[in-house]
């Protein structure tokens, strides 16, 4: 970081709603319909027809305000925003201009030296999506261009924040902090990839010190938070390096190159836009009473920060631990029904972010898409507590329950699996194994203790991992000084 | 008076390409249609509340159900030009 | 009586104590206009056999009742141009409200009348297609912009027409034709698959030679849309249900202020004619002050154009309609654009795209919204102090077809009428007698928000009373 600038970062980042319906019309929302298949007469914009409001897309939007402590606008509209482009139907985007449904709002976020931020959010607007070009060569020399209109009339939301991020590093964590709220609220799958999260970025530097902002350059097309991430570490340099030479950073829009890892400048789109904004005139103004605010509150849940502090101190656990069993809110929810029936919640964070982690990775599934539940985690650990299996022996019956749904005592009925801790039983292995491995007793008996872990692992191989490992490390030894 | 350059940039939002003569004859009768509008910069209005919407309403919506099916031929069938259930339009070039 | 001499009210009720047969009307009305419309041109396009276009299923109130649709309201079978050029033999994959209303009650869509391109202007002669001339003399315009709407009724080939109005397109025409030109309030109907020009203006209202049949349609296509969020919440009365009462003791106001302006002559007689009829009829009528006519012009230009300059940036050639071909995108847009549209269509675009480019719009559109809201409450104060207004409706008849005016002095023909489109409120043009010249001269009559009810009233209480003919006789070599 450069002890001379200041890095000045703000973003708008635009979200795509998860209704069934556009914005402003009966059509699918869904992503990855065949071309066109998802319009009408209304998403195109023909002539005559007229939008309706969605009413969910109206809440949705009103939750991620509220969830971000934005105040609401009572009285809110929808404005045009007019210019032309092939993906715009209509010349115009639906959107809101002087009235957006939030203002002055606030996301959290953890900077990396664990301390906590307040990032301030300028607005909380309601728009629809444009369709989608697709450019047959590359842009500038394609002879012509295609237009799906499936994604245009999709309701989003555009989130600005203001200009109080100072590194790239909080601009990702902000990123991070605002996915995991809308994913708490369900009101959006965040998928970069598919576009249903889209970010874009204005950075400026400016003397430490100074007050004033310096000149800002727009950054787009970064398809990934380590996209992001990366391009405004470039975008800082770039700055850095021009204000050293004295240069200035000319105001302009740029685009990330992936491939090539750098900003470039986007011609010709400096001229001054003039959108003309004015109010929606099909549309009719919108009154937000007290009473929905309140119950908009009130449906919200408990957001990711909240539920980590909580989960530290109502389960005492360390915050890396409470930070990774927020992440997702059925993870959260996976913990807490454990926790509840299972009184260590440290051994069960540890489950949940060892085992669970992992099986989830391997089979591609999200917490919530498996089998396993909470009163079946319990059992598990009870299982061990008691002496019934072995933590290794857990893992198997573990990843049996998280694919099919079977509680874990049936399991270790089913395979046999239950730990033999009858002595009997396992001294009669153990007197078998010394007396087959005369060389390795030597070994034990001339001082080498360690080699007694192969002996364990002669038992246990015996018996297929039930033997309770103790006890039979106990048992050798008792055999081998015997001999 | 409303300029000549300023008439281009006008059209230049507007999507439309003026002949010389086009620019020459708005350029005039903006200008005197915009003196006669500017009638209303004598009204008073402090204080008055500017009227969007002629009928007092608000708060429409709809249910969020899906009711349209695929109609995408149907929403083709008179494009200029298509391909590919898609709309074909000339290439985006950069402005220079 | 011809049948197509028969007001709709007279039609519905013969076919209903089965005089007359759905089929025959529909002949009828087929014959006649196939007798006229080569000197009328109404029409942009109809079908060939209106009687093969009678649904024997469907026999509401308008079963077997040619309708004719001006030329910007979605139909399923006809094209939609709008009078423009840029929408030639367009075919919209959907149908509006209105026109699912018509056929829904039984009627037949008789055809799409001539307009001035997407409803700009005030002669139909700025119709990218064809002039319609007026039936009363056909070396007249109709006025416009639903001049053929407004021609069709005047000449017998349909008993009812629908026009729209943003600033007095159906009223001007009607007066310049001689008809019954209906604009409702706001909201009272549906805009739905109606080509905007000005979203919080346009109106559709029905051209009718009675005012009665003017009622009879607003009950078929009136009603809360759940397509068209502007359409008014309201339980819809019968419109009809006061036509037969009395006008006694009703108030009207003349605004007199309006008189003095700059008005024929013979309009201005006209007027304090039918305010003397009022009289005779146990009305009171007595002088008003309206806000000046010029100031709702202006701000009516001012907000016309403004919407009109977006509504009309979906033609751009890429989905529908025609196409002009360019090196890009970008020029494609601008050669379709700059081609297809009329001088008048660009002309009204770059006023409004003027009025909300940036450094204009807080002192021109804003201000028009806040001069709106002024206008607006004083109607509103004098709508608490009398029931109707009675007023001039064109400042003169029917002007020559081809009559060479600048720009200015076609828009100040729309000084009486545009006052209630900034407002909302209803307003009927109703036939009051003739000129010297032999052309319809008429006044307009204006109601509180929602008040059609007693404006149909009034006006039918006065249409009694001035008992003018409604239907040109276009005989053969006049």
């Amino acid at each position: 970081m450069s002890k001379k600038y200041e890095t000045v970062i703000g973003l708008e980042v635009h979200v795509q709603l998860q209704t069934e319906s556009k914005l402003f019309c009966g059509c699918s929302a869904a992503y990855g319909a065949e071309p066109n298949s998802n319009t009408c007469p209304i998403c195109l914009g023909l002539p005559g027809t007229l939008p309706m409001l969605n009413k969910r897309a109206l809440r949705f939007a009103l939750q991620a305000s509220r969830a971000a402590d934005c105040q609401i606008n009572q009285f809110s509209k929808f404005d045009r925003k007019n210019y032309f482009y092939p993906d715009l139907p209509k010349g115009y985007q639906i959107s809101q201009y002087d009235l957006p449904l939030g203002y002055d709002g606030r996301i959290t976020i953890e900077t990396e030296e664990g301390e906590t931020k307040e990032i301030g959010l300028t607005r909380i607007h309601l728009e629809e999506d444009a369709g989608k070009l697709i450019h047959a060569g590359s842009v500038g020399d394609s002879a012509h261009s295609y237009v799906d209109y499936n994604r245009g009339g999709v309701p989003l939301i555009e989130i600005v924040s203001e200009p109080d991020i100072r590194s790239p590093e909080e601009a990702r964590a902000y990123l991070n902090a605002l996915k995991q709220i809308i994913l708490y609220l369900g009101i959006s799958d965040c998928n970069m990839e598919e576009g249903s999260l889209r970010c874009d970025a204005n950075v400026s530097l400016r003397t430490r010190g100074d007050r004033e902002f310096g000149i800002k350059a727009e950054v787009k097309n970064m398809n990934s938070f380590r996209a992001v991430e990366r391009a405004l570490a470039y975008e800082v340099k770039r700055q850095e390096k021009l204000l050293d030479a004295g240069r200035k950073v000319v105001q302009e829009t740029r685009t990330w190159d992936e491939s090539r890892q750098e900003t470039v400048s986007m011609r010709g789109k400096e001229e001054a836009e003039d959108y003309r904004y004015f109010p929606e005139p099909d549309l009719m103004p919108l009154e937000i009473s007290d009473e929905f605010i309140e119950e908009i509150d009130d449906s919200l849940p408990e957001l990711p920060l909240e539920k980590k502090h909580r989960f530290q101190e109502q389960y005492d656990l360390p915050a890396y631990d409470a930070g990774v069993l927020t992440q997702s809110r059925e993870l959260a929810k996976l913990f807490e029904e454990s926790a509840g029936k299972y009184d260590d919640a440290k051994e069960v964070s540890n489950w949940l972010m060892g085992e669970y982690l992992r099986l989830l990775k391997e089979n591609e599934v999200e917490p919530g898409q498996d089998e396993l539940n909470g009163e079946k985690l319990a059992e598990l650990l009870e299982l061990i507590e008691d002496g019934t299996i072995s933590s290794k022996i857990a893992k198997e019956v573990f990843e049996e329950t998280f694919v099919s749904g079977k509680a874990p005592g049936e399991v270790v009925e089913e395979r046999g699996l239950k730990q033999i801790s009858d002595e009997d039983e396992l001294a009669e292995i153990v007197a078998g194994i010394v007396a087959d491995n005369p060389e390795v007793v030597e070994d034990i008996k001339g001082g080498k203790d360690k080699a007694i872990g192969f002996l364990v692992g002669q038992v246990m191989q015996e018996t297929r991992g039930k033997a309770n490992p103790q006890l039979a490390n106990q048992l050798i030894r008792e055999e081998i000084e015997k001999h | 008076m409303i300029s000549r350059e300023e008439i281009a940039h006008i059209a230049e939002l507007a999507s439309l390409k003026l002949t010389e003569e086009e620019k020459e004859e708005f350029s005039e009768q903006l200008s005197d249609v915009l003196n006669y509008i500017n009638k209303i910069l004598e009204v008073d209005t402090e204080g008055v509340e500017p009227t969007y919407y002629p009928l007092p309403s608000s708060n429409i919506l709809r249910e969020d159900e899906v009711t349209n099916q695929d109609r995408r031929q149907e929403m083709l069938e008179q494009a200029p030009d298509k391909e590919d259930d898609q709309f074909k339009v000339p290439g985006i070039e950069q402005k220079e | 009586m011809k049948i197509y001499e028969m007001t709709l009210a007279g039609l519905i009720e013969a076919r209903d104590s089965k005089r007359i047969k759905p089929g025959e009307i529909l002949a009828a009305f087929q014959t006649r206009t196939e007798e006229v419309e080569e000197r009328v041109r109404s029409f942009l396009d109809r079908p060939r056999d209106l009687a093969a276009e009678y649904e024997d299923s469907k026999n509401g109130k308008f079963a077997g009742i040619p309708v004719a649709l001006k030329a910007n309201m979605a139909t399923s079978k006809l094209t939609t141009s709008c009078g423009s050029s840029i929408l030639e033999d367009y075919r919209t994959p959907y149908q509006s409200t209105v026109a699912d209303k018509i056929t829904g009650s039984g009627g037949v869509i008789a055809g799409k009348t001539n307009m001035d391109e997407f409803a700009m202007g005030s002669t139909t002669e700025h119709s990218a297609y064809q002039v319609t001339r007026n039936p009363w003399n056909l070396d007249h315009v109709p006025g416009g912009s639903s001049g053929g709407s407004a021609a069709a009724v005047a000449a017998g080939e349909v008993p009812c027409a629908l026009g729209s109005d943003t600033g007095g397109s159906i009223r001007q025409p009607a007066a310049f034709c001689g008809v019954v030109g209906f604009k409702p309030t706001y909201g009272v109907v549906s805009r739905y698959g109606l080509a905007a020009f000005a979203s919080s203006l346009d109106q559709i209202g029905p051209l009718t030679r009675t005012v009665e049949d003017a009622a009879i349609t607003l009950n078929i296509i009136s009603g809360v849309d759940p397509l068209d969020s502007t359409s008014a919440r309201i339980d819809h009365p019968d419109y009809t249900g006061k036509l037969d009462q009395d006008i006694a003791g009703m108030s009207f106001g003349l605004p007199s202020s309006y008189l003095e302006m700059d008005i024929d002559e013979e309009i201005r007689n006209q007027v304090l004619e039918a305010a003397e009829k009022l009289r005779e009829a146990g009305a009171e009528v007595r002088e008003i002050e309206l806000p000046p006519a010029d100031l709702a012009l202006a701000a009516y230009y001012i907000i016309a154009t403004a919407e009109a300059s977006s509504n009309l940036a979906r033609y751009d050639g890429v989905q529908y309609g025609t196409r002009q071909s360019g090196d890009n995108v970008r020029d494609m847009f601008v050669n379709t654009r700059s081609f297809s549209f009329g001088p008048e269509v660009k002309r009204r675009i770059m006023l409004g795209t003027f009025a909300l480019s940036s450094g204009y719009q807080d002192e021109l559109y804003k201000k028009a919204l806040k001069v709106r809201t002024v206008i607006k409450e004083k109607y509103e104060k004098v709508f608490s102090e009398i029931d109707i207004i009675l007023g001039p409706n064109s400042p003169a008849p029917a002007f020559k077809i081809g009559e060479d005016m600048d720009p200015l002095d076609v828009y100040y023909t729309d000084i009486f009428t545009v006052p209630v489109n900034i407002s909302g409120f209803p307003a009927l043009s109703l036939p009051a007698g003739f000129s010297e010249q032999g052309l319809p001269l008429s006044v307009q009559l204006i109601g509180p928000a929602f008040g059609e009810v007693e404006l149909l009233q009034a006006a039918s209480g006065l249409e009694k009373r001035l008992d003018v003919p409604t239907l040109a006789a276009l005989e053969k070599g006049r």
